[in-house]
């Protein structure tokens, strides 16, 4: 257990609380599928960074403000849905991606590399979930009022579009500096699991909003218990923490499953 | 970005699809019971009011007034514009013309039903404290619709009966203690629960907040017995008036089209 250890291990437990939190304002709008489709936009930003020596979470950030900006004006503009244009903006940047990463680096995208998280990431990482946190938190109630009712929250002065657009940069800011603990295939798994989990189980807005960031803070703490003993067993590296705390959240889900309120 | 695929959004789509109307003569509505007093204060006032979707008009040119405490029922068959005139008022839809809101006024929204998923993990509390509203303020907005049991603050939102749900909104559209009071069809097919209709406790709230209240509603008995005018909306003002006035066979028949015949009820 050496420093780096720390490092990733403070990483994923912020991104871990922070993901789970705004995850849980995506599972009440049922933009599950767009969260999980939207991590994919940070394909082509990761290959760039890689390619030119550029830090790959701000390849990452630039790709996904691009792509939500784009999703967005074309949501405004034209009438198609947005499970529609995220899938369009989604396999464009799947295809660029691909032929952009370099081979050896694509497996480390889709599925992160928490050996690669530096000091300096680390502490990127927790500045950016704190400031995530505090700026969902200010937002939380106005979102839900308008997944309740649209029309409510607009007569009583609520910009949707405004928030939503918020919104999807503080998804694209988890999943940007969450990359390398859970690729793009496997942060949107870090953002929808621990809410579906705490919905399971919450009887309101407050348990539901803390149990989703404590399910994510208690996955990547359960990953990095669990992952010593996977590893010794399966000589697993250290690469492979990140699908350990995934499927860490999945037990979580399990359970909520076996006491689900009615 | 948008809620389109939310099933819980109010679906006035078909508002849209209408077709252009002809210019109307503008209209003044003048109360069945003008309120003593400050009865001639006006607190709306509409001018060549125009809202469009995709270049058709779906308010056309509708002038109207609405005195201080004056109680107007709005009517028109399905896709009329009832519910557009009514967004249109709370400024959360583009238009032409002038809306001129009194200074004072404070101006509270009942929408249609809503329909929560019942798991949704929201209480009655929270979604009171989402208007900033907190537990007594709800408590006493609650009691105002008939909920005096403390422990439904606790309950989640997606599990209470609609009747239930039709009171909290109104509840919630009280917060802030408003002077107007905009309700779109707060009949709409629920019977809110217990020996109380709508009708009863729209005039218990009216009594006892003194209110302008602006409600779309097809019932006729709310109509006659609660509204001091009646506006009749087809795109453009069909008719205006004290209920029974404008209401004769010959403006149902310009409302909804010949065959409709209306039996009153005497209260």
């Amino acid at each position: 257990m050496n420093t780096s250890y720390y490092i990733s291990l403070i990483t994923a437990i912020f991104i871990g609380g922070a993901a789970g939190y705004v995850g849980s304002l995506m599972a009440t709008k049922k933009m599950s599928l767009v969260g999980d489709v939207l991590s994919h936009i940070a394909l082509p930003g990761i290959g760039l960074g890689l390619l030119y020596g550029i830090n790959i979470s701000l390849g990452a950030l630039a790709s996904l403000v691009l792509g939500i900006l784009l999703i967005w004006i074309l949501s405004l503009r034209t009438e198609l849905s947005m499970e529609s244009l995220v899938g369009v903006v989604f396999v464009l940047s799947l295809a660029v991606g691909f032929l952009i990463t370099p081979e050896e680096e694509l497996l480390h995208s889709l599925f992160g590399n928490i050996s690669a998280v530096a000091m300096s990431d680390a502490v990127a990482a927790v500045f950016i979930s704190v400031i995530v946190f505090i700026a969902a938190k200010i937002i939380y109630s106005k979102m839900m009022l308008a997944y309740v009712s649209e029309d409510l929250a607009q007569a009583s002065g609520v910009k949707i579009n405004k928030y939503n657009l918020i919104y999807l940069f503080l998804i694209a800011a988890v999943v940007a500096f969450g990359i390398k603990v859970g690729g793009t295939l496997l942060t949107s798994a870090m953002i929808i699991i621990p809410a579906a989990t705490a919905r399971n189980v919450s009887r309101n807005m407050r348990q539901y909003s803390w149990l989703s960031v404590i399910v994510g803070v208690a996955s990547a703490i359960a990953g990095f218990a669990v992952f010593p003993f996977l590893a010794e067993r399966f000589g697993l590296s250290f690469v492979a923490i990140g699908p350990v705390i995934i499927l860490a959240s999945i037990a979580f889900f399990a359970v909520s499953l076996v006491f689900k309120n009615r | 970005m948008d809620f389109q695929d939310n099933q819980n959004l109010i679906d006035n789509k078909e508002e849209k699809l209408l077709e252009p109307a002809v210019i109307t003569p503008q209209a003044v509505i003048v109360p069945r019971n003008p309120m003593s007093g400050e009865g001639v204060e006006l607190i709306l006032e509409v001018k060549n009011l125009t809202v469009s979707f995709d270049e058709e008009n779906v308010v056309d040119n509708l002038s109207f007034s609405l005195k201080k405490g004056e109680n107007v029922a709005i009517m028109g068959p399905n896709g009329a514009g009832k519910t557009v005139l009514l967004k249109a008022l709370l400024g959360i839809l583009p238009y032409s013309g002038e809306i001129k809101w009194s200074e004072g006024a404070k101006i509270s929204y009942v929408p249609q039903k809503i329909l929560p998923e019942r798991n949704l993990p929201l209480s009655v509390e929270e979604f009171f404290r989402m208007k900033k509203a907190g537990r007594e303020q709800a408590k006493e907005a609650l009691t105002s619709v008939g909920i005096t049991d403390e422990r439904f603050l606790k309950k989640m939102i997606g599990t209470i009966s609609s009747g239930q749900l039709q009171r909290v909104l109104v509840a919630w559209g009280l917060i802030g203690n408003p002077n107007v009071l905009l309700f779109d069809e707060p009949t709409a097919g629920i019977d809110i629960g217990g020996e109380e209709t709508i009708f009863n406790l729209l005039n218990k709230i009216e009594k006892e907040r003194n209110l302008s209240i602006i409600l779309v509603t097809h019932d006729m008995s709310v109509v006659y017995g609660f509204a001091d005018s009646v506006l009749c909306l087809n795109k453009k003002l069909i008719c205006y008036g004290p209920p029974a006035e404008a209401l004769g066979s010959e403006g149902l028949k310009k409302l909804y089209g010949e065959g409709v015949t209306f039996y009153k009820h005497e209260h």
